[in-house]
């Protein structure tokens, strides 16, 4: 026995290291026809680690006083070594997780991921996607320019609506009567510490109850149903070598898209730095257009739809609260759109399409043109939802493989 | 004459501006690797524009650095006061002062160019004119009722706003330029067509005020993200390892992947 199986088995003898191992990735199967869809959970989770990572180097330099802020985060730009590297990775990471985020739940939506027996995976990715707004609204914050002060002041008196207690809980979220330096050092500690406990232990039971089920793949078919004899998939292959070998092609991938935009198109456009958020937080001076960051802006639309701000607050949270029952609306017998009816397949298509214009609406000022299509838009979300259950129930499907297709 | 309908003919686009609700910005070509460009820039900046505007979260050695002017000819030319090579661009004047003089304080200009955009401050600076109903005579065509001093109008001289000939097109035949009254036209609203044009020449003719301008923009937009060209230049090997690293990666998929089918 070579030195270093003796020193792994002294350790598996008090921590299974290599069961663990095993379990989740050399002994974990995982359909061999998973597709470019489903790259994106991985990438969301190479985000995590680049806001974590990035986010804890940050914090050395970050003053968070009202006071400090603003110049602190260009004294990261300017005298930090490689500050700027630092702070670009942290802003850009935050729209490309959002980014990874929209297209892995897209891909639940067309192979059908959150179906029996996956309710629980998806339940939890919408707690993870609940606490990622969030976290990204309190992180948009702190660097305390006039989009991260106004921002928070739109969002925050969304509460007020809210009858009888709004007006009380609005100064307690705010620690004061005016958003402040009380408001900035709150959301930091949140920000930084409680947040992201949260949604790690969230990825953990989302990780954790993939692995018990198996994964989905393009198809939709349970790949446990035909083993060989020593109990193994006949469609499955171990997610270790195979899927980390394919998941690093991805990643170069990804990171080349990601790596251009922080070295070359770090501002996005204003999408992913807002202009106005160069400019310190002034709370004298409202600016002219108000636009939340992009990764909001579907359900900033939805509320502002409606004229009546606390009718606006309850339509916006309907529309984020009716993704978490999404499992038991979709009473379909086949997972994948592959099987599914046609109407089925242009309503995803339809829903998807809706779900950008909602999001670039939402960095639209609401007028004309525009509040039209936001109505029309919001219509067709919440319509999406609503006919779901009775257009998968009643819907001819196309049989089903026995066995994956490739 | 001749310099009138040239200085017109540059101020074309601000006539569109007129047409049109929105405010048309002329084109602004920022160069930050135009080292002389931005070392002008940052001298006008110091002689026209530090009075009343800090860069408060820049350092001077850092931008003498970054420009290649020497510690000394930084410290003798553009270091105001007590001021350290080391220490930030601030200013002297007190907020509470200069909003008493000019109804608001003169804003802090580091990041201006991030907020505003090249083009806005290039055609800001050139959209002067005089205005007698303003407490400094000048008002602005970009920034209504702003409320800043034509500080530069030595240099560009007396600007007005009013009719003025504009060239329309150019004579099929014969090339020349066609010219027609503004005021002949009207906006949306049917007022007449006022435009921007010089009344009293300045110590510099129309283009050499523009390439003024066009300096000290130049080096604000370096100003507020000193760090751009060494993005870009990293950015570039980056890059290049990744491409370079796809490579092994995909064979290394492709020969694990080999048998399964």
């Amino acid at each position: 026995m070579s030195k270093l199986s003796a020193f792994m088995g002294w350790i598996d003898h008090r921590l299974p290291v290599t069961a663990t191992f095993e379990k989740h990735m050399s002994k974990y199967y995982a359909p061999k026809n998973l597709n470019f869809w489903y790259f994106f959970g991985v990438f969301s989770f190479l985000m995590l680690a680049n806001q974590i990572l990035t986010g804890v180097w940050l914090t050395m330099s970050f003053t968070p006083s009202a006071e400090q802020a603003f110049a602190s985060v260009e004294y990261i730009m300017r005298d930090v070594e490689f500050g700027w590297l630092i702070r670009y990775m942290h802003s850009t990471g935050a729209s490309f997780f959002f980014i990874a985020i929209y297209m892995h739940m897209f891909r639940g939506l067309i192979y059908g991921s959150y179906q029996k027996p996956r309710e629980l995976i998806w339940v939890f990715g919408m707690a993870i996607y609940l606490m990622l707004m969030a976290e990204a609204f309190m992180g948009y914050v702190l660097p305390w320019g006039q989009m991260s002060y106004w921002g928070a002041q739109v969002i925050i008196s969304l509460f007020s609506a809210i009858p009888v207690v709004g007006d009380d809980l609005v100064t307690w979220i705010k620690g004061d009567f005016l958003i402040s330096g009380i408001t900035l050092n709150r959301f930091f500690a949140l920000h930084v510490i409680a947040l992201p406990l949260v949604i790690v232990a969230l990825v953990f039971m989302h990780i954790l109850a993939l692995h018990e089920v198996g994964s989905n793949n393009p198809d939709g078919v349970d790949i446990k149903k035909y083993k060989d004899e020593e109990g193994r998939p006949l469609d499955g292959i171990p997610f270790h070598p195979y899927y980390t070998v394919h998941d690093l092609v991805g990643i170069v991938v990804f990171l080349f898209v990601f790596c251009f935009v922080i070295f070359f198109w770090p501002e996005g456009n204003g999408y992913f730095l807002e202009h106005a958020n160069f400019e310190q937080a002034n709370g004298l001076k409202t600016p002219e257009h108000i636009a939340p960051v992009w990764y909001f802006g579907a359900f900033y639309t939805i509320l502002r739809v409606v004229p009546d701000k606390l009718g606006g607050v309850i339509l916006m949270g309907a529309a984020i609260a009716v993704l978490f029952v999404l499992p038991w609306l979709d009473r379909s017998p086949v997972k994948s759109w592959r099987y599914k009816g046609w109407i089925s397949r242009i309503n995803l298509v339809l829903f998807g399409l809706f779900f950008i214009l909602l999001t670039w609406l939402g960095t639209q000022p609401a007028t004309g043109i525009y509040a039209t299509l936001g109505l029309i838009s919001t219509i067709i979300y919440f319509a999406w939802f609503i006919t779901l259950p009775f257009i998968s129930a009643k819907e001819k499907t196309k049989p089903v493989p026995e066995r994956v297709t490739g | 004459m001749k310099s009138l309908i040239a200085v017109i003919f540059a101020l074309l686009p601000s006539f569109v501006l007129a047409a049109g609700g929105n405010v048309h910005l002329d084109d602004m070509k920022v160069d930050l690797e135009d080292n002389a460009s931005l070392q002008r820039g940052a001298k006008y900046f110091a002689n026209y524009c530090m009075g009343c505007h800090s860069t408060k979260f820049a350092r001077y050695n850092r931008v003498a650095r970054d420009l290649g002017i020497p510690d000394d000819v930084m410290m003798d030319n553009l270091v105001f006061a007590e001021a350290k090579i080391g220490n930030l661009m601030e200013i002297a004047m007190r907020p509470e002062d200069s909003k008493k003089w000019f109804g608001a304080t003169p804003p802090d200009l580091t990041l201006v160019a991030r907020v505003r955009g090249a083009d806005w401050l290039y055609t800001y600076l050139r959209s002067f004119y005089s205005d007698e109903s303003r407490p400094y005579g000048v008002n602005n065509t970009v920034f209504k009722d702003v409320g800043m001093p034509h500080v530069l109008a030595d240099l560009q001289g007396k600007q007005v706003k009013g009719c003025a000939p504009v060239v329309i097109g150019f004579d099929p035949l014969t090339g020349r330029e066609l010219k027609e009254d503004s005021c002949a036209r009207e906006d949306h609203d049917g007022h007449p067509i006022e435009v921007l044009y010089l009344e009293e020449k300045g110590q510099l003719d129309a283009a050499e005020y523009d390439k003024v301008v066009a300096d000290i923009t130049n080096f604000l937009v370096y100003m507020a993200e000193p760090m751009a060209l060494d993005r870009k230049r990293i950015g570039f090997w980056v890059l290049l390892f990744l491409a370079i690293l796809f490579v092994p990666v995909y064979y290394l998929n492709r020969e694990f992947w080999r048998g399964i089918h």
